[in-house]
C-alpha cells in the first residue's frame, strides 16, 4: 500500500542531504568536540559550523545558539532559566505571561512554576487563535519577568504577531521567549525584528533527526542554567555534544533557509488545494482558524458528526497518516486544548483533524487524500447517531 | 483437564473462515490477545483496538503501596496489547473512551452504591461502552464485526430469525450473565471466538503462539478500583465529584425495627453479608436489605433472606421476542449463582416477574437476573 504522510507537524523524515552530512560523524569523525586532539578538533569544527547554520536561519549570532536535546528542553531552559534567575524579593512574586494554546512543553513548565508560587497569566485567543495585544499590555505587571508566546501553533498553524509582541515586551522591559518549533524552517523567523531574548527550536520538525534542538539566548540575557556538568557549550549546557545530531540540525537549518521561499509557495498551494478540495467535496465541513496568517503547511478541518479519533484510524487503515488532538501516554487521543481555546465545543473539537504537509508532499498525495477522506467521512457519518439526529433537527 | 490442543484442530466453530475486517477489543490480557492471534491464524484481516477507560492517575490516594497490580486500563496493559500487535504484525490503536466510561459505568456504579443497591459495573461496561461506542467505532473504521475475549457464544437461529446469545461451552468461565443487554444489532456485529474453548485451552493456544501475555495472571477486581477496596473508591470518587454521601452512622435494625447495632454508612454493606456487622447475636445474622432513605441496614436470619419471587426492569428479550404467556426457565441472579428453575412472565413497561420453584437466597436489588433456557440466554433485566 502506498502510504501518504500528512503529519509533518508531528515529525518529518530526515532529509537525504542531512543524513549524508551526519554519517561521517558516527564512526569516522567520532571525536568528542571538547577534546584537544585532531579527532576532537574535527568534531568541534563541525559543531561550530552547525551553530552558524542554525544562527543564520533565525538571524541570530552563532554565540547566541546553544544546542539541546530538542524543543522541550529548550522551552524548559528558557522558562525555568528566567524564573529561577529573577530576584524574588524585589517586586514580589514573579509573574509570567503566556497563552492558552501553547504546546505542553511551555504549558506544563508554567504549571510547574505555578506550583512553586509563580504567577502565570494564560492569554485567551480569538476564533483564529490570535492573542489580543491590548490584553497582553494589560496583563503586564511590575513583577512580570517573562512573556512566552509561541510563534506558530502546532494544531491550527496560526502565526502570532511576534514583531508587535516583541515591541510591547521591550517597552515593558520584560524578557520575551517564543516556542518556534512549528515556525522555524516553515516561515521567516527573525530574532532581531521580533526583539526576542529567547527562542526554542527542534531538529525533527525541519528534516533533522529527533533528539536534537537549540535554544537562542540573546547576548546579555540573564538565565539560570538547567543542567550542571562539564564545560561543554561554555558550561551553560553541559553534556558531550551530540555531534551527528548537531551536524544534522545545522544542515537542515541551511537547507530550510535556502529553500524557504520556494517550499513556502509550493506547499501552501498544495495545502490550499487540499483544504478547498475537502470543503468542496464534503458537506458541512469547516476549516478551523483559517482566516489568520498561518504556517503554509497546516490545515485543521472539522467534520461535524464524526469522531476525529475514528476518522484518523479509518484513514490510517487506508494508508493516510494525519492527526487529531494530542496523544497521551497510552497513545489515546485527548481533546485538544487549542481547539477548545479558539471557541470550539468539545464535540466540534473532537470532530476536527489536522493535515500537515511537508517538503516531500507531492500533488498526487493531495489527490489521493481528496479521494480517501470524503469517502471515510461519509462512512463515519452514516454510522453516527449524533449526525443523523442533527440532520433531522435541521429539517 | 489440561488438554493440549493443536492449532489445526481448533473446534469447528472457531476454525470457520469469514472474510472482512474484524476489530479485536484488546485489553492486554491473555483472552483478548488469543482472540487476535486465532483470528489472524484463520487468515482474517484484523485491527486491534484498546480502550483507554480510566485514568489511573486520578484518585492517586487509591493506588496503595507496592508494585502495580495487573488490571485494565493501566498503561502496562496498553503496552501489553501493543506488544502482541507488534509481534503478530497487525495494526493496533488505543482509543479514548474515558468520558463514556465515567458517565455510563463509574458514576452510575457509585450512585447505585450510595442508593443502597449493589450494581454490576461490568454489565454496564459491556452494554454501554464495549458494544456501543466501541462497536460503532469498529464499524466506522471499516470493520464488519467486533471480536472480544468474552466466554460466550452467538448463534443465528433460523427458526425465529434472531441472533441468540448462549453460554460458553465451558461453564466455569461462562460470561453470558454479563452480556444479556446486547441488542440484535450488536449481536449481529459481534464475535466471541473463545466461547467454544476452556481457559486452559486458551492459555495453551497463547503459549503455543508465543504470545508475550501467555502467562499473565487474570484480573479479578473491577478494573477502575485499583486496590479492590470499593468503599474507599466510592468515598474518594464521591468527594472528587461532590456527590452527596451519607457516610453518617446509622442503625442496624431487625425486620421489626428493633435497633441491635450501628453501621458506618450504608454503602459499606451488601445484601447477604454476614462478616463485619459487629453484632453479637445468638444465631448468625445477615444483611437483609439496605434502607438508604432512612439510613438503616436491616438484618435477619438466613431463612428470611430467601425470596420466591422477584421483579426485574429494563428487560431485554435477547434470543426470543417478548413472550405473551408465562414460561418455564432457569434464572441466574448473580455471576456465581447456579441458575434456578423458575416461571417467568413478561409485564408491561419492559418488566418481568420471576417466580422461583424454590426460594433463592440474597436476591439483591441492582444486580441482574439472566433468564436461560438450557444454554440460551432468553432475557435479562435489573433486579428491582
Amino acid at each position: 500500500m502506498r502510504r501518504v504522510y500528512l503529519d509533518h507537524n508531528a515529525t518529518t523524515p530526515v532529509d537525504a542531504a542531512v543524513l549524508d552530512a551526519m554519517l561521517p560523524f558516527f564512526s569516522e569523525d567520532f571525536g568528542n568536540a571538547s577534546s584537544i586532539h585532531n579527532f576532537g578538533q574535527r568534531a568541534r569544527a563541525a559543531v561550530e559550523t552547525a551553530r552558524e547554520q542554525v544562527a543564520a536561519l533565525i538571524k541570530a549570532r552563532a554565540q547566541e545558539i546553544v544546542f539541546t536535546s530538542g524543543g522541550t528542553e529548550s522551552d524548559n531552559h528558557a522558562i525555568f532559566g528566567v524564573a529561577q534567575n529573577s530576584p524574588r524579593a524585589e517586586n514580589g512574586t514573579p509573574h509570567i505571561i503566556t497563552t492558552s494554546i501553547e504546546h505542553e512543553a511551555v504549558l506544563n513548565t508554567c504549571q510547574a512554576l505555578e506550583k512553586k508560587g509563580i504567577g502565570v497569566t494564560y492569554l485567551a485567543v480569538n476564533r483564529q487563535g490570535l492573542i489580543d495585544l491590548g490584553e497582553l499590555r494589560q496583563a503586564i505587571r511590575p513583577e512580570t519577568i517573562l512573556i512566552s508566546v509561541m510563534h506558530a501553533n502546532n494544531e491550527i498553524g496560526t502565526v502570532q504577531p511576534l514583531a508587535e509582541i516583541g515591541k510591547i515586551a521591550a517597552e515593558a522591559d520584560v524578557y520575551f521567549h517564543t516556542d518556534a518549533v512549528q515556525s522555524a524552517g516553515k516561515i521567516l523567523v527573525d530574532v532581531q525584528a521580533y526583539k526576542l531574548d529567547l527562542l526554542a527550536l527542534s531538529g525533527h520538525k525541519i528534516y533533522a533527526p529527533k533528539g536534537v534542538g537549540a535554544i537562542y539566548i540573546k547576548s546579555g540575557t540573564r538565565l539560570k542554567q538547567l543542567l550542571y556538568g562539564g564545560h561543554h557549550q561554555r558550561g551553560f549546557r553541559p553534556g558531550t555534544e551530540n555531534v551527528p545530531g548537531i551536524v544534522g540540525l545545522g544542515k537542515a537549518a541551511e537547507l530550510a533557509r535556502i529553500a524557504l521561499a520556494d517550499d513556502n509557495a509550493r506547499i501552501s498551494a498544495l495545502r490550499d488545494k487540499l483544504e478547498q478540495g475537502l470543503l468542496a467535496r464534503i458537506p458541512d465541513a469547516h476549516a478551523n482558524g483559517a482566516q489568520a496568517s498561518r504556517t503554509p503547511n497546516t490545515t485543521n478541518i472539522r467534520f461535524p458528526g464524526i469522531e476525529g479519533e475514528a476518522l484518523i484510524i479509518a484513514l490510517d487503515l487506508k494508508g493516510l497518516a494525519c492527526s487529531t488532538g494530542a496523544a497521551c501516554s497510552s497513545g489515546a487521543v485527548e481533546p485538544s486544548h487549542v481547539l477548545t481555546a479558539i471557541g470550539l465545543t468539545a464535540p466540534d473539537a473532537r470532530s476536527s483533524i489536522r493535515f500537515s504537509l511537508g517538503r516531500h508532499t507531492a500533488e498526487e498525495d493531495i489527490d489521493r487524500t481528496l479521494e480517501i477522506v470524503p469517502a471515510a467521512v461519509a462512512q463515519l457519518r452514516g454510522l453516527s447517531p449524533t449526525y443523523r439526529r442533527q440532520a433531522i433537527t435541521l429539517r | 483437564m489440561n488438554r493440549s490442543i493443536a492449532l489445526d484442530s481448533l473446534p469447528a466453530a472457531v476454525a470457520e473462515l469469514t472474510p472482512g475486517l474484524v476489530a479485536v477489543a484488546m485489553s492486554g490480557g491473555v483472552d483478548s490477545s488469543t482472540v487476535a492471534a486465532v483470528l489472524q491464524r484463520q487468515g482474517r484481516p484484523i485491527v486491534g483496538l484498546t480502550m483507554q477507560l480510566w485514568n489511573q492517575r486520578r484518585l492517586p490516594e487509591l493506588q496503595g503501596d507496592g508494585p502495580e497490580q495487573h488490571r485494565c486500563c493501566s498503561l502496562d496493559d496498553v503496552y501489553d496489547a501493543k506488544r502482541v500487535a507488534q509481534q503478530l504484525d497487525f495494526p493496533h490503536y488505543v482509543v479514548n473512551f474515558e468520558d463514556q466510561f465515567e458517565q455510563r459505568v463509574v458514576r452510575p456504579f457509585v450512585e447505585q452504591y450510595l442508593a443502597g443497591r449493589t450494581p454490576i459495573a461490568c454489565t454496564n461496561c459491556n452494554t454501554d461502552v464495549k458494544f456501543e461506542p466501541l462497536l460503532r467505532m469498529a464499524r466506522q473504521i471499516g470493520a464488519e464485526t467486533l471480536a472480544t475475549g468474552h466466554y460466550a457464544r452467538i448463534r443465528f437461529a433460523e427458526a425465529n430469525g434472531r441472533y441468540q446469545l448462549l453460554r460458553a461451552r465451558e461453564d466455569s468461565k461462562d460470561q453470558s450473565y454479563f452480556l444479556w443487554g446486547l441488542t440484535q444489532e450488536q449481536l449481529a456485529h459481534s464475535e466471541f471466538p473463545l466461547g467454544e474453548l476452556s481457559k486452559d485451552e486458551v492459555r495453551a493456544l497463547a503459549r503455543r503462539m508465543n504470545l508475550p501475555v501467555a502467562e499473565k495472571p487474570e484480573s479479578m477486581e473491577l478494573c477502575f478500583v485499583p486496590n479492590g477496596n470499593y468503599v474507599q473508591f466510592i468515598q474518594a470518587y464521591s468527594l472528587e465529584r461532590k456527590l452527596p454521601v451519607t457516610s453518617a452512622e446509622g442503625d442496624i435494625v431487625r425486620e421489626d425495627g428493633a435497633v441491635i447495632g450501628h453501621h458506618n454508612g450504608v454503602h459499606n454493606y451488601t445484601i447477604g453479608q454476614r462478616k463485619g456487622l459487629g453484632l453479637a447475636a445468638g444465631k448468625p445474622l445477615y444483611v437483609l436489605s439496605i434502607d438508604s432513605k432512612n439510613n438503616r441496614v436491616v438484618v435477619a436470619e438466613d431463612a428470611a433472606l430467601r425470596s420466591s419471587a422477584v421483579e426485574i426492569e429494563d428487560v431485554n428479550w435477547i434470543s426470543i421476542s417478548e413472550p405473551t404467556a408465562p414460561f418455564s426457565a432457569e434464572v441466574k441472579i448473580r455471576h456465581k449463582h447456579q441458575a434456578a428453575p423458575a416461571t417467568v412472565e413478561a409485564l408491561p413497561g419492559n418488566c418481568a416477574r420471576i417466580r422461583f420453584d424454590s426460594p433463592q437466597r440474597a436476591v439483591t436489588p441492582g444486580q441482574a437476573a439472566a433468564v436461560y433456557s438450557g444454554d440460551v440466554v432468553l432475557a435479562g433485566g435489573w433486579i428491582k
